[in-house]
């Protein structure tokens, strides 16, 4: 905040939503600094006791076991109507889904679509990786054209596989929804970018404003086949090319 | 006593639910159980509960999954096709052993088939339906009455047995409008505390995980499939319902379930009339199978008819019950089909007028 004193003594601490536990995330992943960010905004918030998230099918399935606060791990893309239940049953408490490209914008599209559409008062954390990373490297909705992957070994096609999908640009056109940003992982200012738009996606959710959706860029070196610099270039050098980051809808 | 009412299937099921406490339902619109979802859209507000229209059978079941895991009493309901779309969204609620209520109003398949009344789904019903090894408990009535009735046992058996409970009705039932006593709902066994499990919100206790995942030891899986199986043994021991009409000197026996099971019952009232020796079992749970009715059957009569509007699924369960003690024989259509009583008055006619029917072989 400004005019705030920086304590000169604070250490870097692990917040107290994360679990002490080593991640299974391979290095150079954008996972773990994304479970912090979230982790970080619910401590802020005051909310983890009240707070109950949502683990989707992918890298992140596991997510459960560095969050220290209720969750649920739901089958590949449903998280959103998972989400819907839980939160219409509880609307005191605070939902949150986490998911991945391939679960919100291919096997989920129907389900993210339409809990947006209903302005569903949740908070959706989509990481966009470009990539399915747990099943191997294989083509996902958000792979930028001329990607290759295991199952594009030539790249990317628009023609056959179509250009990769845009979430925010895609959901703003809807009434029910309240809040996207497109954020990043992939340089210190992004990240601090990242954590203020995770922090509002929340902030709109306590405040009863509806569907907020914060899309953050994120890094996968293993299945790119890059090293950890070169995947980091290629989200600032070519992901953000296709997926300009910004504020896409703020009610 | 209840008040009395006139009441279609479909919607007295609904008023059997909310009765009994269900505050969540989500589903999707396919004939014959469109009156579910229009009776519970108006209903559950009076009540305080959520009504959802979702996007698609899929998103139904997992809205279900999610409203289970706070351990809100909730239900969805479908007929033949769109039960095959929950199917994904069933086995975890099995696997996670959620409470809840799924309601298929069968109607003809395969495919998109038909909407006229059929038993078609019995083996996705009892067999599992959804990938793994797992099982529902599934109800079969035959009346408006006991639609009613069992609707509010199949709340408290979910809850009681942690365990998704399949109401499998049939477009008659759904469509019928018979006479209804109100009866007040009571629970039929001591309700289990859901605080040990249940999603909401860690404050004062650690975080409870709802997941389905089992990597973790290697073992775990076949563990928590032990711990499953277990579960149904149980239930197979403690939950098994059957109506039995006039079995107890019965040459033949009869075996229908559901809407079926009562055309038989007429089938079994018109050949009693006629001197002629049988009787009737109607199991009202589908699984666990009431197999103790049929071995007992099976001791003393020549002869079985299994009567079902499917083409010879049901008639399995009453072999393997049976062990093929007695000869069965099958009188079944699929596609919409359903028999008259006089059909099978005919049919055990002409079982007692066969020449295998002199004498049984044991």
């Amino acid at each position: 905040m400004r005019g705030e004193r920086i304590n000169p003594m604070a250490t870097f601490t692990r917040p107290d939503t994360l679990k002490e536990k080593i991640t299974h995330y391979c290095p150079g992943c954008g996972h773990g600094i994304i479970h912090r960010l979230v982790a970080e905004v619910i401590d802020e918030l005051g909310i983890r006791e009240k707070t109950i998230g949502t683990a989707p099918v992918g890298c992140a399935v596991m997510m459960y076991d560095y969050f220290d606060c209720d969750m649920i791990e739901c089958a590949h893309g449903r998280s959103p109507a998972v989400a819907t239940g839980i939160k219409r049953c509880l609307p005191d408490r605070i939902v949150f889904t986490y998911q991945g490209d391939g679960d919100l914008a291919a096997i989920g599209t129907a389900e993210t679509i339409h809990a947006a559409n209903r302005g569903e008062n949740i908070t959706v954390i989509f990481v966009n990786n470009a990539i399915y990373g747990m099943t191997g490297g294989q083509m996902a909705p958000t792979t930028l054209i001329g990607q290759v992957s295991t199952t594009s070994p030539s790249g990317r096609g628009q023609n056959a596989e179509g250009a990769p999908m845009r979430v925010c640009e895609l959901l703003s056109a809807l009434e029910g929804v309240c809040y996207l940003e497109r954020t990043s992982v992939s340089s210190p200012k992004d990240v601090a970018a990242a954590k203020k738009a995770i922090k509002k996606a929340f902030e709109n959710q306590i405040a009863g404003k509806g569907f907020s959706l914060v899309e953050i860029l994120s890094m996968c070196p293993t299945d790119w086949k890059l090293s950890t610099q070169k995947a980091v270039d290629f989200v600032n050098n070519e992901m953000k090319k296709a997926f300009p980051l910004g504020v896409y809808k703020d009610k | 006593m209840g008040q009395k009412v006139l009441l279609k299937g479909n919607e007295a099921m609904c008023e059997a639910a909310v009765q009994a406490g269900c505050r969540f339902f989500a589903g999707y619109p396919i004939t014959p159980q469109n009156e579910v979802p229009e009776y519970f859209s108006w209903r559950l507000p009076k009540v305080g509960g959520v009504f959802i229209q979702a996007e698609s059978e899929v998103a139904a079941i997992n809205m279900i999954f999610g409203a289970a895991a706070t351990g809100t009493r909730c239900m969805t309901s479908s007929s033949s096709p769109g039960i095959s779309l929950k199917q994904e969204g069933i086995s975890y609620i099995a696997a996670a052993e959620l409470p809840c209520v799924i309601a298929n109003v069968q109607r003809g398949g395969p495919g998109l088939g038909n909407i006229r009344a059929s038993q078609g789904d019995y083996f996705q019903a009892v067999k599992g339906g959804g990938h793994g090894d797992y099982r529902l408990i599934v109800l079969g009535p035959g009346y408006v009455q006991e639609l009613y009735d069992l609707t509010m046992h199949a709340f408290d058996w979910a809850d009681y047995y942690r365990n998704p409970v399949m109401i499998l009705g049939d477009g008659i039932l759904g469509q019928i409008a018979e006479p209804l006593e109100l009866t007040p709902y009571k629970p039929i066994v001591e309700l289990p505390s859901k605080e040990e499990w249940k999603l909401s919100g860690c404050a004062g206790r650690a975080p409870h995980v709802v997941k389905t995942l089992i990597l973790n030891p290697p073992d775990g899986l076949v563990h928590h499939n032990d711990r499953l199986q277990d579960k149904y043994r149980r239930i197979e021991q403690e939950l098994s319902l059957c109506e039995e009409y006039q079995t107890e000197d019965a040459e033949i026996i009869v075996a229908a379930y559901g809407i079926c099971g009562r055309i038989a019952k007429g089938a079994v009232r018109r050949a009693r009339k006629q001197g002629i020796k049988v009787g009737l079992i109607r199991p009202i749970t589908l699984w666990p199978f009431p197999k103790a009715a049929f071995i007992e059957a099976a001791k003393t009569a020549e002869k079985m008819l299994v009567v079902e509007m499917s083409c010879g699924q049901f008639v399995e369960d009453v072999r393997l019950a049976t062990e093929c003690k007695a000869p069965v024989e099958f009188y079944g259509k699929g596609g919409g089909w359903y028999p008259t009583d006089t059909d099978i008055l005919a049919r055990i006619e002409a079982m007692q007028a066969a020449p295998a029917y002199a004498g049984r072989k044991d």
